[in-house]
C-alpha cells in the first residue's frame, strides 16, 4: 500500500470508528432513566 | 367493552433503549453496506470519497435521522398516524411511505433468499470453478428475457423454496411481535453479523493480493471532490444506507419508552453503520485484490457492486481462494442475516400502520398484512424473469418512491407545516446531544436543495433513455406506473375513514403522554374517549 493510502485509511478508521466509539461512550454516560412508566406489555 | 378493548391494545414497545439501538442498527445494516458502499466509494475517488462521505453524513443523514426519531416519538405512530397527528393534511405522506415499504419487503426478500441458498452452495462449490455467472444467470435462476417471453410463470423451485421459507421466517418473527419477535431477533443476529464480519475480513486480509486491493479502496483521487457527480452520489448513498424518510425509524421510535435518549441512541446507529460500512468494504476489496491477482489484472478491472460483486465475484474468489469455502458461508451468511434484520424494519412499518388502522391484535394484524404479500413475491421473484422486475422495481422505487417522498416530506414538514422548532424542542427536552439552530437550516435548507437536485437527476436519466433496455410495457409497469400508483394510492388510503377503535381515536397512551409532555391534547383522541372510560360517544 502506498503512504497516502495508509493514512487514508488510517483516518477514514479513527473518524469512523472513533465517531462510534464517542457515540457509545456518550450514551452510556446517560444512562436509561427508570420512570415512573410500568413495564412495556407483553404481547400476545 | 371500551374499557376492556382499550386494556388490551396497548402499545408495543421495545424492551430496552439498547434493542431498540441494536434493531436501528439492524435496519440501517443492509445489503447495502456490503456490496454497495465499497464499489461507490471506490468509483467516487477512494480515500478521498471519505469528504463527501463524511459530509453527507454529518448533513444530511444524521440530521434526517433525527427528524425520522422526532417525528415517532412526538407523534408515536406508525408513518400514516404519526403524520395525521402532525396535520390532518399529512397523512398520505405516512401511507406513501407504507406503500414503498411494501414494494420493497416484496423484492427485498428473494435477495435473501438467493444469498441464503450461496450460503449452502458455497459449502460444496455447486457452481463448479470457472462456471461463476453462467452458473448464476442461467443454472441457478434460469434468466429468461422479458423482451421476447414476457412476464415468465415458469417456477425456478431452487429460488421458490428458499424464498417460502424466508417468508416464513419472517412472518413467525413479525408476529412474535416488537419485543419477543423483532427485538429478539436482532438481539440475537446483529452480535453474530458482526462476529462472522469481522471474521470474514480478518480470513480476506490475509489472502495474497489483499493490500493491492485495500491500496485500490484507499487511495484518494482528489480530483474526484472537484466532480459534483461524486458529491451527489455521497448523499445518495447515505440517504439510502441510513434508511432514513420510508417510515422506519419513525415506527421503531415510537415504540420508545417517554423519556429516551434520542439523538444519543441517533449518534450510535449512524456511526456504527457508517462504521459497518468501512469494515465491509476493506473486507470486499481485500477480497477483489485477491481476485485481480489470480486473473493478472488490475483491481479496477474487477471491481463491481451488487448482484454482480455477490453472486458472480465472491463465488469467484470463493473458488479460488484457500479457505474459500469459509469466506463464501461468511459473506453469504452476513448477507442473509443483514437481509433479515432490514426486512423485519420494512414489514414492521406496514405490520404497525395496519395496527394502528385497524386497531387489531398484532397476530391477526401479521397474517392479514405478510401473507399475501408473500403470495404477491412468491408469484413474481419464483419465475425467470425475477431478476428484469427486481431490477426495475428497485431502481425506480429507490428513486421516485424513497427520494421523492423524502423530498416533499421535509418541504411539508419544514416549511408548510413549520414543525421544526416543536420537533427540536422535543428531541432536546430528553437528549444528551442537543440540537440547534444548524439542525432546523440543515433539514429546511439543505436537505431540500439535495434531494432535489438527486430528484431531477434520477428523472433526467430515466426519461432520457429506457432504463435497463426493458421493454417499454415493461417499464410503464413495474416502474412507472408503480411509483406513480403509490401516490395515487397513498392518497385513497387517506380518504378511508379511521373507526373508532383505531388509534387515531381511541388512544388513552398517546393523551397521558401529552398530558405528561405538557402538550395540547389530540383533537381526535380527545373528543372519542370521554374521561372515567365511559363509553358514550365511543362508536361516534
Amino acid at each position: 500500500m502506498t503512504t497516502t493510502a495508509i493514512v487514508m485509511m488510517i483516518i477514514a478508521m479513527i473518524t469512523v470508528w472513533g465517531g462510534l466509539v464517542a457515540a457509545v461512550i456518550n450514551l452510556a454516560r446517560h444512562p436509561e432513566v427508570a420512570e415512573a412508566e410500568p413495564e412495556p406489555p407483553v404481547e400476545l | 367493552m371500551a374499557i376492556a378493548t382499550t386494556q388490551a391494545r396497548k402499545r408495543e414497545a421495545f424492551g430496552s433503549r439498547n434493542v431498540f439501538i441494536l434493531s436501528a442498527i439492524g435496519s440501517a445494516v443492509g445489503l447495502g453496506n456490503i456490496w454497495r458502499f465499497p464499489y461507490v466509494a471506490y468509483e467516487g475517488g477512494g480515500g478521498a470519497f471519505l469528504i463527501p462521505y463524511l459530509c453527507a453524513l454529518l448533513t444530511a443523514g444524521i440530521p434526517l435521522l433525527f427528524l425520522d426519531y422526532a417525528i415517532g416519538h412526538r407523534f408515536r405512530g406508525s408513518p400514516p398516524l404519526a403524520f395525521r397527528r402532525m396535520h390532518r393534511a399529512a397523512e398520505p405522506l405516512g401511507w406513501w411511505q407504507v406503500l414503498i415499504c411494501i414494494v420493497i419487503a416484496v423484492y427485498y426478500a428473494v435477495i435473501i433468499a438467493w444469498a441464503a441458498m450461496y450460503t449452502w452452495f458455497s459449502a460444496r462449490l455447486t457452481w463448479g470453478a470457472g462456471n461463476e455467472e453462467g452458473f448464476f444467470f442461467a443454472d441457478f435462476l434460469q434468466m429468461g428475457d422479458v423482451a421476447k417471453g414476457g412476464l415468465s410463470v415458469t417456477f425456478v423451485p431452487q429460488v421458490g423454496l428458499p424464498l417460502v421459507a424466508v417468508w416464513v421466517v419472517v412472518i413467525v418473527i413479525m408476529a412474535l411481535g416488537v419485543r419477543r419477535g423483532v427485538g429478539r431477533a436482532n438481539l440475537v443476529l446483529m452480535p453474530l453479523l458482526t462476529v462472522m464480519f469481522v471474521i470474514l475480513v480478518v480470513q480476506s486480509l490475509f489472502l495474497p493480493g489483499a493490500m493491492d486491493g485495500l491500496n485500490a479502496f484507499f487511495a484518494p483521487n482528489w480530483e474526484a471532490l472537484a466532480n459534483p457527480g461524486v458529491w451527489a452520489s455521497a448523499y445518495g448513498h447515505i440517504f439510502f444506507s441510513l434508511s432514513v424518510a420510508f417510515g422506519i425509524m419513525v415506527t421503531y421510535s415510537s415504540y420508545l419508552r417517554r423519556k429516551t435518549d434520542l439523538s444519543g441512541s441517533g449518534l450510535v446507529v449512524a456511526f456504527a453503520n457508517s462504521g459497518f460500512e468501512i469494515l465491509a468494504g476493506i473486507g470486499v476489496f481485500a477480497a477483489l485484490g485477491f481476485m485481480a491477482q489470480v486473473q493478472g489484472t488490475e483491481v479496477a478491472g474487477v471491481a463491481s457492486a451488487g448482484i454482480g460483486l455477490a453472486f458472480v465475484a465472491f463465488p469467484t474468489i470463493v473458488s479460488q481462494a484457500a479457505g474459500g469455502t469459509i469466506i463464501g458461508v461468511l459473506f453469504f451468511g452476513a448477507l442473509v442475516f443483514a437481509g433479515l434484520t432490514s426486512m423485519i424494519s420494512i414489514l414492521e412499518v406496514i405490520v404497525a400502520a395496519l395496527q394502528d388502522k385497524l386497531g387489531w391484535s398484532r397476530v391477526r394484524t401479521t397474517l392479514t398484512v405478510t401473507i399475501p404479500l408473500a403470495i404477491v413475491s412468491i408469484a413474481l421473484f419464483s419465475t425467470t424473469t425475477a431478476l428484469a422486475v427486481l431490477d426495475t422495481t428497485d431502481a425506480f422505487v429507490n428513486a421516485f418512491g424513497i427520494m421523492a417522498v423524502a423530498f416533499v416530506a421535509v418541504v411539508v414538514v419544514a416549511w408548510l407545516l413549520q414543525k421544526l422548532p416543536a420537533l427540536q424542542a422535543h428531541l432536546n427536552e430528553r437528549s444528551s446531544f442537543r440540537i440547534g439552530t444548524v439542525w432546523k437550516v440543515l433539514i429546511a435548507g439543505l436537505a431540500p436543495i439535495v434531494l432535489g437536485y438527486l430528484f431531477v437527476s434520477e428523472l433526467i436519466a430515466k426519461l432520457s433513455e429506457p432504463y435497463g433496455d426493458y421493454p417499454m410495457w415493461f417499464l410503464s409497469i413495474f416502474g412507472w406506473g408503480m411509483v406513480i400508483s403509490l401516490v395515487v394510492l397513498s392518497l385513497l388510503l387517506s380518504l378511508l375513514p379511521w373507526s373508532g377503535r383505531s388509534r387515531a381515536k381511541d388512544d388513552p397512551e398517546y393523551d397521558e403522554f401529552l398530558t405528561n409532555e405538557h402538550y395540547d391534547p389530540d383533537p381526535e383522541t380527545d373528543t372519542v374517549r370521554t374521561p372515567a372510560g365511559s363509553t358514550t360517544g365511543e362508536r361516534s
